[in-house]
């Protein structure tokens, strides 16, 4: 069974990070997966860094313009954590955008996953019916879960389809905005939050964008399985430093 | 190449693609406004009142048809028949502003009450903030700092006709970044804005749409040619391109006319091999910009790289899907053409027909320096845009 799959049967809220590969330093990535696991946090989003990042806010548009003037490189990233899987455990997933992955070559690109041991990839430009029509069978046959984004403003119809082809979670957009961009939840969202749990869907859904401390962690988790935390955690280690990343963990209580 | 291009569809199918290009690769977060005005462009553009407002605009207030003029002196010179289809001679002083007319009609229907737009010389910009006005619509225009530097005249329009303008910080802070500013509004204002965009780019059905709002161009020709020259059809059509619009609305009512050679121009900056070339056709590759897989330049590790121009509005690293497809088919002959070749090329036509254009069509006129053409060839240029934005830019390369 995929890592994935497993984590999201334990019964807890799961606490997940997104950070930006290369960043702040070309060869923290290896450090900053391991201390994550370390620290209690049951997945990690690896963030591939593309120069036109489309659907992020200016903190991980500037983490990622940083770690591509670092060298950072799919390949770069394939080398550094190809040995990843000695040390860590938890489901790992790669977030970025699909140009990148066009040039690498689909299928390459995902059977170097399942050789590293990646569980999933998210990329929010990638469409839903050209990964079905053309990517889907690729991504399956290499072991792969995709995860889709879905929004406030996402049809019912669409949301069914989503879940449908899903195999893993669905990816809630807490609300419609990019990366970074709230600073709490209101009740627009916890209305949205309620309503896509009362779908009773077959994947579960973790919400990300805007989930910065601990109290809109548990304002997100009240409805869904669980957070990520993106930007919040990329400014942390912006001001602070990869050391003190356990300090910006241990307020999640994991 | 050995495809019959006789037999080619140039039109986007059903699917939003052209041939292999085009698509839309949105995030989700993008996927309820595009799809909404997928499901609706065809369907506005065909309501007779739609048709009937966007013409008589056209008309009264943009100043259409715009002349088809026989150049005689730079006839003479290169020894064939140029003609300049007079794109600079509409209000605010580009094509560009057949498509905001175009577009700010579609969002009014779409009951959307704010628009936004990304701009790179300033053109797009200015048009959108005209029509803006003219519907008393809210307006923001983002703009590349570094543009927004080198067309002032084009920031203070802008503002003059009520436009919030708003510096692109990122990458190389040019059009590129512009546009990934407005799609990030667009993002973040899901329900009342509309976004213009400038080109012929973008996730479909962005790249038709511009198209068929720019098509006028070439359904003008049709009808003046025939009173200048008896006939329809020229020879050759010839258009810069940036993203492609003033191209595509060049070419659209010939695309499917074989007789009709199709010419596309691109900047080649300092030169195609120099590092600082917007020349996509040559230095591009498949890939995805801006919501739409096009030819674009990029790393081969499929990052997106800088372009370089000296003009604005051609220094994009991609083209709109519809000419990587004819670039692809080798439907359309596509040229590069240098800074400097553009520049003196300005000039040439201000000397020779007392015209003063964009350095954007500076790179169309350009071509006669490198191609010859027969005594009785009908050659129609697009003279996309006129020059008194690049004043400052024609002051300082020629030391005036
Ligand atoms: C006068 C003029 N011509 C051409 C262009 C290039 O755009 P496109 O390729 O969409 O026609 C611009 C863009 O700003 C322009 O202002």
């Amino acid at each position: 069974m995929n890592r994935i799959n497993k984590k999201l049967q334990e019964d807890k809220k799961l606490l997940s990070i997104y950070f930006t590969a290369g960043y702040p330093s070309l060869n923290d990535t290896v450090s900053i997966i391991q201390d994550l696991e370390k620290n209690g946090v049951d997945m990690i989003e690896i963030g591939l860094p593309f120069s036109d990042p489309l659907a992020d806010g200016p903190t991980i548009q500037a983490s990622s313009t940083q770690a591509l003037k670092n060298g950072m490189t799919t390949q770069v990233l394939f080398e550094q954590i190809k040995d990843i899987r000695k040390t860590v455990s938890i489901p790992l997933i790669i977030m970025g955008y699909f140009n990148p992955m066009l040039q690498y070559g689909v299928e390459a690109f995902c059977k170097k996953c399942q050789e590293i041991g990646i569980d999933g990839l998210i990329i929010p430009d990638l469409p839903v019916d050209v990964y079905h029509d053309e990517y889907k069978a690729t991504f399956e046959k290499y072991g792969l879960i995709n995860v889709f984004l879905i929004t406030p403003q996402t049809s019912i119809e669409r949301i069914n389809f989503i879940d449908s082809i899903s195999n893993g979670f669905i990816y809630m957009v807490s609300s419609a905005s990019v990366t970074g961009s709230q600073s709490g939840f209101g009740d627009e969202q916890t209305s949205y939050f309620k309503r896509i749990a009362d779908m009773n869907l077959k994947n579960p859904q973790i919400i990300g964008f805007g989930i910065s401390d601990n109290k809109t962690f548990t304002q997100a988790t009240q409805y869904a399985k669980g957070a990520i935390i993106g930007s919040a955690f990329i400014k942390h280690i912006t001001n602070n430093g990869i050391e003190t990343l356990s300090t910006f963990l241990k307020e999640f209580n994991t | 190449m050995t495809t019959n291009i006789n037999n080619m569809n140039y039109n986007v199918n059903e699917k939003g693609y052209y041939g292999e290009f085009g698509g839309a690769y949105i995030p989700e977060m993008l996927y309820p406004n595009v799809e909404e005005l997928r499901q609706n462009y065809l369907k506005i553009m065909a309501e007779p009142d739609f048709k009937k407002e966007f013409d008589q605009l056209l008309k009264d207030y943009v100043g259409r048809p715009s002349p088809l003029y026989f150049a005689k002196r730079l006839s003479e010179k290169y020894n064939t028949k140029i003609y300049l289809k007079r794109e600079d001679l509409n209000h605010t002083g580009a094509h560009k502003i057949n498509n905001t007319i175009g577009q700010i009609l579609v969002a009014k229907r779409l009951g959307k009450h704010r628009i936004i737009a990304e701009t790179g010389a300033g053109q797009h910009g200015v048009a959108t903030a005209t029509v803006c006005a003219l519907m008393g619509l809210e307006c923001i225009v983002y703009m590349g700092e570094v543009d927004i530097a080198r067309q002032a005249p084009n920031v203070a329009r802008m503002k003059m006709l009520g436009a919030t303008v708003v510096p692109a910080l990122s990458g190389s802070r040019t059009l590129k970044d512009a546009t990934n500013e407005a799609i990030r509004d667009w993002i973040n204002n899901p329900v009342d804005t509309h976004y213009i965009i400038g080109s012929a780019i973008g996730p479909h059905p962005y790249p038709d749409m511009v198209t068929r709002f720019q098509s006028v161009i070439s359904q003008e020709i049709k009808w003046q040619l025939k009173e200048h020259e008896g006939r329809e059809n020229p020879d050759y059509v010839v258009a810069c391109i940036g993203g492609g619009s003033n191209a595509a609305g060049t070419y659209y009512h010939y695309l499917h006319e074989p007789d009709v050679k199709i010419i596309a121009v691109e900047a080649a900056g300092l030169g195609v091999d120099s590092g600082e070339s917007a020349a996509t056709s040559v230095l591009g590759k498949e890939g995805i910009i801006h919501g739409c897989k096009t030819l674009l330049m990029q790393t081969p590790d499929g990052q997106i790289t800088e372009p370089y121009s000296i003009s604005a509005g051609l220094d994009y690293p991609g083209v709109g899907p519809m000419h990587a497809h004819l670039a692809k088919t080798g439907r359309a002959e596509f040229m590069s053409i240098k800074d400097d070749e553009a520049m003196n090329a300005g000039l040439e036509l201000c000397k020779l027909e007392g015209i003063i254009p964009a350095i954007e069509s500076s790179h169309a006129l350009a071509i006669f320096d490198q191609k010859t053409f027969k005594p009785t060839d009908v050659v129609v240029v697009s003279l996309s845009g006129r020059g008194d934005k690049d004043l400052q830019n024609y002051i300082e390369y020629f030391k005036i």
